[in-house]
């Protein structure tokens, strides 16, 4: 029989565990080595064509305009994408501008040579909890995250990357 | 729960708990995402960006209440790197 001193303590038991399941849902983990990258297909990008990435050594830049890193590290991407784009990279650059048209002014003026897209919900970047701006990821060929890098560093930065995209771009790809 | 004022009570405690814990489920509140920072790094968040306009402000500040410095407190930028 459920009288009024069991069913109060089942209620409070009850609101508990609501409040720690909305606890638990509002924390996401951040993509870090040996994690899968989200598919970037599924984010809802806008601002551009996503490139073919299946297969394919992936570097997944988060950037804004709002922010003085990015601007200098976009002439050394397109440096990697002229020097390593044949052999299998693909640079994706995701903006988190919340102003679409701070987005587009920032690309038509830098005229990056790799894809840029726009997480304009920023989604992506809220799932990918990125430590700081810009940061970014390389992604080997099976889709996991092999290497991060949390701001950019001007030489050092490009030296650590062009080490880790050749020894990622020597691996074979994975067995379909 | 057949007396009202023990079931509004009881109500209450929930309603209150829910707003404390999805308060707390959330870190907006405590700290500003490196991604939400475009508006503090707008230059209209530095408070020096008018050299000439902080240096009249001192001298008044100096000339008029005998103080100065205590204004190099960074409030602004993207932290980024």
């Amino acid at each position: 029989m459920v009288t009024r001193q069991t069913r109060l303590p089942a209620l409070l038991r009850m609101a508990a565990a609501a409040a720690f399941a909305a606890l638990a849902a509002g924390v996401s983990a951040q993509v870090a080595p040996g994690s899968a990258f989200p598919p970037l297909a599924a984010a809802g990008l806008t601002g551009g064509s996503l490139p073919q990435t299946a297969g394919k050594v992936l570097l997944v830049d988060f950037w804004a305009s709002w922010c003085a890193p990015c601007k200098a590290s976009f002439p050394v991407y397109s440096q990697l994408n002229a020097a390593y784009a044949d052999r299998g990279l693909v640079i994706v650059a995701v903006s988190v501008d919340e102003s679409p048209g701070a987005y587009s002014a920032f690309v038509a003026r830098l005229k990056p040579g790799f894809a840029t897209l726009h997480d304009s919900k920023q989604a992506l970047v809220k799932e990918v909890q990125v430590p700081t701006m810009p940061t970014s990821y390389l992604v080997d060929r099976s889709g996991k995250v092999r290497f991060m890098h949390p701001g950019f560093h001007g030489e050092q930065t490009e030296r650590e990357l062009r080490g880790e995209i050749e020894a990622l771009l020597a691996e074979k790809a994975p067995a379909p | 729960m057949r007396n009202p004022r023990i079931r509004f009570a009881v109500l209450a405690l929930l309603g209150a708990a829910a707003a404390l814990f999805s308060g707390c489920s959330t870190t907006a509140a405590v700290r500003v995402r490196p991604w939400e920072r475009g508006t503090l790094a707008d230059d209209t968040m530095n408070p020096d960006r008018d050299p000439l306009g902080s240096a009249m402000i001192e001298h008044v500040n100096f000339s008029r209440e005998a103080a100065s410095g205590g204004r190099g407190v960074g409030g602004s930028g993207c932290g980024c790197n």
